[in-house]
């Protein structure tokens, strides 16, 4: 065990490693960030001076070997456009985008067992086949629309929701927090909702693809014969087994739903990363750019390295292909 | 149980009480895939949204793009006006420019298909290749090929194509290169896992004894053995590709506005959505749930149809 989390630890360095070269050379093939920062009227001279104070001058080789000289430090460079470092920039940012994921999370999950394990206990009535037609078009809606169409019904035309920003916040150990206050439990509300829908039809398919499978099995007709209740049956020896997918695949679904909250983000002007990412894109913020997708893929390396180790702890046949591995 | 595999090249004569009915597989399927209704709409849905996007110059009612046909004055029109020079009725309302939504709905249609199907043949068409290699050499070519698979399955797909776009720029070239960058590895690791099982059949120890050269081999011999899967994972990409293009445009990174998708158009009406008029967001929105939903649901039937374990 102990030799399968090292291997896997020097794997996250080395593809860290690697991710830094691909975006930080990746990024600064995008167009000239100079052109759009300085003044229009800007001479050659004053043109090369604002190239040398960001450090553009240097061979990209060079400006490789300095930005990860102050990686390594923990700086990930300045904003262009705003000129605070960019790594607090993000970090600020991301309660915001965390509290939404989870929140969406925590939807998929109370939503989508629940109408998953109907639909599986009952795949041919009326009732489970509305719910797997809902999931086939929970997938198929474009999310960006549904979250256009909810700000149209719920804050346009009955004003029930607020539509934009975090609302009022409770500061909680130097973290804002929206979900603490009735005002910002509102404003979560509809771009949760949006970030849920997807992966609420996804923990429907999954929930009650177990179901079929586990009410076939040997230890329910046990469970049955020893005179349980059904309810029994289903709620505590079935629900224990089919939760193992659910679970890992969530756990995978965790990374993806953070990256989706770019888009909701920008639906419903809603202050996290994703929506920092998108205004920085639009204005070539280079260092901003970098420093997201650092933290990205360390948030995404780290997610798969918990879920993996999760998962061996609960199926132990994963567990001794990692030690023999 | 016999795979489906084995039983592509038998020809079955089934006896009946009329007398003996010719069975092929493709019979089987067309049955198979037939027993749903739903599957059958989504199909018919399917070819409309086909026929519309492909005939849309000859179909829609004005060509949006052409600007002697577009009155700016008519803008933003609720649906069931009528043109004040002719009396042509806006069914769809128009959008901010005066152009009719109808028809900018066609030509939407028309790119975004297009940009689905382009980069669905040809991460399919790379992605193919690259399983394939894997599964037949195995050993280091397999172990690396795969690791680059993992590492990229583990990234979000909306993350890297949006990395990709802002470096990239806009285009519909461009956007193609994103959409196949992210899918190829999706195909890869289905076609390996279907051709790591082929490869160990006899057929293909008979082919290499015959010393046929490797490519022949992998093309003729084990490719077609491994389609099954390979369609119903092409399907549901391909939806995918098309949602996918819809959020990047809809973000201002995918399609530039000289060739609006049904995303663009869905992000032009935003703007107009909070003084009421839904109509500009609504109906694109719809076109494009149409398109989405009946190549999922042909994905779904399918997968049912196609699926070895669930033969019935």
């Amino acid at each position: 065990m102990t030799i399968y989390v090292i291997r896997r630890l020097l794997q996250a360095v080395l593809v860290i490693f690697i991710m830094t070269v691909i975006v930080f050379f990746g990024v600064n093939v995008i167009g000239n960030p100079i052109d759009i920062l300085v003044d229009p009227d800007c001479d050659q001279a004053c043109f090369a001076a604002a190239e040398k104070a960001l450090g553009l001058d240097l061979p990209i080789i060079e400006q490789y070997f300095v930005f990860l000289n102050n990686a390594l430090e923990g700086n990930l460079g300045n904003s262009f456009v705003i000129g605070v470092p960019a790594l607090p920039l993000i970090v600020e940012r991301m309660p915001a985008t965390l509290e939404l994921a989870l929140c969406a999370m925590i939807m998929a999950i109370f939503l989508g067992v629940p109408l998953g394990m109907w639909a599986g206990l009952r795949p041919d009535s009326i009732s489970g086949k509305i719910i797997m037609g809902g999931s086939i078009l929970g997938f198929s809606l474009p999310s960006f629309w549904v979250g256009l169409m909810m700000i149209m019904i719920f804050a346009v035309e009955f004003g029930w929701l607020p539509s934009t920003g975090r609302g009022e916040t409770v500061t909680v150990g130097g973290i804002r927090l929206s979900f603490l206050t009735l005002d910002g439990l509102s404003h979560m509300l509809l771009p949760a909702i949006n970030l849920a829908l997807y992966k609420i039809s996804l923990v429907i398919r999954l929930t009650r693809a177990g179901m079929r499978e586990a009410m076939h099995q040997d230890y329910v007709k046990f469970a049955r014969a020893k005179g349980l209740s059904t309810s029994r049956v289903i709620l505590v020896h079935v629900m224990r087994n089919i939760m193992i997918p659910v679970v890992t695949i969530l756990g995978l679904e965790l990374g993806n739903v953070i990256a989706f909250a770019v888009v909701t983000e920008t639906i419903f002007s809603w202050p996290g990363m994703g929506k920092l990412i998108i205004d920085s894109i639009q204005v070539l913020d280079r260092p901003v750019i970098v420093a997201y997708l650092m933290i990205t893929v360390f948030m995404f390396i780290f997610i798969n390295l918990v879920v993996d180790l999760m998962y061996s702890v609960i199926d132990p046949r994963v567990r001794l292909q990692g030690i023999k591995a | 149980m016999t795979g489906l595999v084995k039983e592509i090249p038998l020809v079955e004569v089934l006896a009946t009480e009329e007398g003996a009915v010719v069975e092929t597989p493709f019979h089987r399927f067309l049955s198979g895939y037939c027993e749903s209704n739903i599957a059958i709409g989504a199909f018919f849905g399917f070819l409309l949204v086909l026929f519309l996007a492909i005939a849309c110059p000859w179909i829609s009612p004005t060509n949006p793009y052409d600007l002697m046909q577009v009155d700016i004055m008519e803008n933003r029109l609720p649906p069931g006006s009528a043109r004040y020079s002719d009396g042509m009725v806006y069914w769809l309302g128009t959008d901010g420019q005066g152009r009719d939504m109808l028809s900018a709905i066609f030509y939407g249609l028309r790119t975004s298909l297009f940009v689905g199907a382009m980069s669905g043949i040809i991460a399919l068409f790379l992605g193919t290749t690259v399983g394939l290699i894997a599964a037949y050499f195995g050993g280091r070519v397999d172990t690396v090929i795969m690791r680059i698979v993992d590492l990229q399955l583990s990234f979000p797909t909306i993350l890297v194509a949006l990395i990709l776009l802002a470096i990239l720029g806009q285009g519909v070239d461009k956007i193609i290169i994103a959409l196949v960058t992210v899918q190829w590895a999706y195909y890869a690791r289905t076609i390996r896992s279907q051709a790591l099982i082929e490869r160990r059949r006899e057929y293909i120890e008979a082919a290499q004894c015959l010393a046929l050269g490797h490519c022949r081999i992998l093309f003729r011999h084990l490719l077609p053995n491994c389609m099954p899967p390979l369609i119903v994972v092409g399907t549901v990409q391909v939806a995918h590709a098309i949602a996918l293009e819809a959020t990047l445009s809809f973000l201002g990174l995918g399609l530039p506005p000289t060739e609006p998708s049904l995303g663009l158009l869905i992000a032009n009406g935003f703007d107009y959505m909070l003084s009421g008029r839904y109509w500009i967001s609504f109906y694109p929105g719809v076109a494009l749930l149409i398109a989405i939903a009946t190549i999922n649901l042909m994905g779904d039937q399918l997968r049912d149809v196609l699926n070895p374990r669930l033969q019935r």
